[in-house]
């Protein structure tokens, strides 16, 4: 939904990162305002989940160079745990398994951290329990998956719910979705894209990343950037995803070039 | 000044001139007799000792230790069936024993008028010949008995209480498990601040389609000497479920030893580290099977910070008459500093050749991408680090029988300096 005269939420300024010595974003630029949606494809070492990574604050990337405001803060002053109190919040490409956390636990602490930071009420187990249960029809996510240890055996679609039912529960300003249909089978990703959908209004925004133009058919975005070596080459609308799918992305390339 | 240099062959000598008692019945003169004549001709192990190669024990002999007072703290209130024992002698105005038909529990003077067969239980373990158990054998004050006839419910607490200053006590315990009987025993050592050294031994005989579940914690002051001994023998269709929890120490070493005299037995062992500074926290353990059908299942975890230093020893011997055996044992040590340690040595001795053995070691750090997803979903990197601390703890404590024990160590892993 664009609406030129929404707040900007995401100001990204001639970003560069590095990660183990090597350098991946080479001077990134991108807007997002509330309400918007978009998506970013690009071939696989594109560095389409190092930006996911930088923009969460994972220690093993180093930001180099650039500018990142939030909300009109400066992004990097705070740490990982303080941007998702913020109201960003990164959809793990995978979603890693802690044995001996139970998962209801994990999502309790989390959201009542998030309600802390927003001057909010904290809720107790059993309210939190309520409040669970009914997010969880968002993901159509068996509850039994709530007294389970976090993503542990799960199958890769119900980790992606499980992320996505952690989204329901956070409400962030920014959600960046890094390859959340990577691994789904087409049931699994109607799933995904319509809780995605429930959850997008005129206040928040989302950054989707992917490989693949299928999710595009489900979670529309309004706009549509192409990555390389580190950079957006290319942007347009959501017909640019259909453009890539027929053409590949050799052709992008060649365009770009 | 003068640096005496701790004299190894002195010391036994001189600890056992400390510890010496007059017992009056014939049966305990001779046991102890025995004990202190074995122990005339050994000395106090050092690193060239397989057994000892890890565990110093410098700190102990630059040590003097004489009789403790025996004075119990003003602030020990007795608990509905709890037993306290200070420096290992009975204070029976601090305790107050459970009364069930099918149980007796009591001082050693108690059992001995009550259970006259006493005489074929204590000191009657293998292992008697191991120097620190010989030690205790022959100079312990007193016992905590336990004698078990019937299904018990409710859990008998054996509180043992060291009073420091530079004193040795030697608690005894002895716990018989009759026939088709169900119990649950706590023994926990606590101690004042200061040093002491603590040097127990408890005996826990397994009759035939018993069940016993036993819960050993360790929490005595961080300058405590701590050698334990726990010995059982379990007979055919018997079950021992065992947690051994360390958390308190300068020094803590536990020998934990089961032998199997029946088929078909059923054995847990639950071992749990939580040590910062320059804790060690050691455990021996020895499960010698010998008949077929066997079970048993070993978990020792070990969490580790500062200086501390963990060591795990753990021996499962499977002869040929122990076929059919289906027998785990993991150790699995997280390391939060850079200079904690540990040394693990799993052991399995297999001749039998139709059995089902496991055994592993694992050591690791807290994961970065673990603490990172915690991170991203608003988590303080303190509670994250307490949260993975204690999904790596829990496995061990969560099926523990007693649930107020359980709470505790919950909340002990919780408040664990990280």
């Amino acid at each position: 939904m664009i609406n030129a005269n929404s707040p900007i939420i995401l100001s990204i300024k001639n970003l560069t990162a590095e990660v183990a010595g090597t350098q991946i974003l080479n001077g990134l630029n991108l807007e997002i305002k509330a309400g918007e949606i978009h998506a970013i494809m690009g071939p696989n070492g594109s560095g389409k989940s190092t930006l996911s990574k930088v923009l969460a604050g994972h220690p093993a990337y180093t930001v180099t160079g650039g500018e990142v405001t939030f909300q009109g803060q400066n992004l990097f002053d705070l740490e990982p745990e303080e941007r998702a109190r913020s109201g960003v919040f990164l959809a793990f490409q995978y979603p890693l398994e802690i044995p001996g956390v139970s998962n209801l636990d994990f999502l309790r602490v989390a959201y009542n951290s998030r309600q802390k930071h927003q001057g909010k009420e904290e809720l107790d187990a059993f309210d939190f329990d309520e409040l669970v249960q009914e997010r969880l029809d968002i993901v159509k996510m068996n509850p039994a998956f709530l007294s389970r240890s976090v993503n542990e055996g799960f199958s890769g679609g119900e980790k992606k719910r499980n992320e996505i039912l952690q989204m329901a529960l956070l409400e962030p300003t920014l959600a960046i979705l890094d390859e959340t249909d990577s691994g789904l089978d087409i049931d699994a990703l109607k799933i995904v894209a319509n809780g995605v959908n429930q959850l997008a209004n005129a206040h928040n925004c989302m950054l989707v990343i992917t490989h693949y133009q299928r999710l595009l058919e489900y979670i529309v975005p309004d706009f549509v950037h192409v990555m390389a070596h580190g950079q957006i080459i290319t942007s347009g609308g959501k017909e640019l995803a259909l453009e890539l799918e027929a053409k590949g992305y050799d052709w992008i390339e060649t365009a770009a070039a | 000044m003068t640096i005496t240099i701790p004299n190894r062959d002195n010391y036994l000598a001189k600890l056992l001139t400390t510890v010496s008692k007059q017992a009056t019945a014939d049966w305990l003169i001779a046991l102890r007799n025995q004990s202190t004549a074995f122990l005339q001709e050994e000395t106090i192990p050092n690193a060239k000792d397989e057994e000892w190669r890890f565990t110093s024990l410098k700190g102990l002999l630059a040590q003097d230790f004489a009789l403790p007072s025996g004075k119990a703290p003003a602030d020990l209130q007795p608990v509905p069936g709890r037993l306290v024992f200070v420096d290992g002698v009975y204070a029976p105005q601090l305790s107050q024993p459970a009364k069930s038909a099918g149980l007796f529990v009591g001082d050693l003077s108690a059992a001995i008028e009550q259970k006259p067969t006493i005489t074929e239980y204590l000191g009657k373990q293998p292992g008697g010949e191991e120097i620190f158990t010989a030690l205790n054998t022959s100079g312990f004050n007193d016992a905590a008995v336990i004698w078990v006839e019937g299904d018990i419910a409710e859990p008998v607490h054996l509180l043992f209480f060291g009073t420091g200053a530079s004193s040795i006590n030697q608690p005894r315990v002895l716990v018989v498990a009759a026939k088709n009987s169900r119990s649950t025993i706590i023994e926990e050592y606590v101690s004042s601040n200061g040093i002491q050294f603590t040097n127990s031994v408890t005996e826990i005989s397994v009759a035939p389609n018993a069940c016993v579940n036993h819960i050993r914690l360790q929490e005595e002051s961080p300058e405590a000497f701590h050698i334990g001994k726990t010995a059982i023998s379990q007979a055919q269709d018997s079950q021992y479920h065992g947690y051994a929890i360390n958390l308190g120490g300068k020094l803590a070493r536990h020998h934990w030893e089961m032998y199997q005299t029946g088929k078909q037995t059923d054995t847990t062992l639950n071992g749990l580290d939580l040590i910062a500074g320059e804790q060690v926290a050691d455990t021996h353990s020895k499960i010698a099977l010998n008949h077929p059908h066997g079970q048993t299942n070993q978990l020792h975890k070990s969490v580790v910070t500062g200086k501390a230093h963990a060591i795990f020893s753990g021996k499962v011997l499977v002869p040929q008459g122990a076929q059919q055996t289906n027998a785990a044992q993991l150790s699995r040590t997280l390391l939060l500093s850079p200079k904690a340690r540990v040394d693990t040595k799993p052991q399995l001795e297999i001749t039998a050749d139709d059995v089902k053995c496991s055994h592993g070691a694992t050591v690791s750090q807290l994961s970065d991408d673990e603490l990172f997803y915690l991170q991203s979903r608003g988590l303080g990197i303190d509670i994250s680090r307490t949260l993975l601390v204690n999904a790596f703890a829990i496995e061990v404590i969560e099926n523990l029988p007693v649930l107020a024990i359980r709470d505790r160590l919950i909340s002990a892993v919780r408040n664990f300096q990280l």
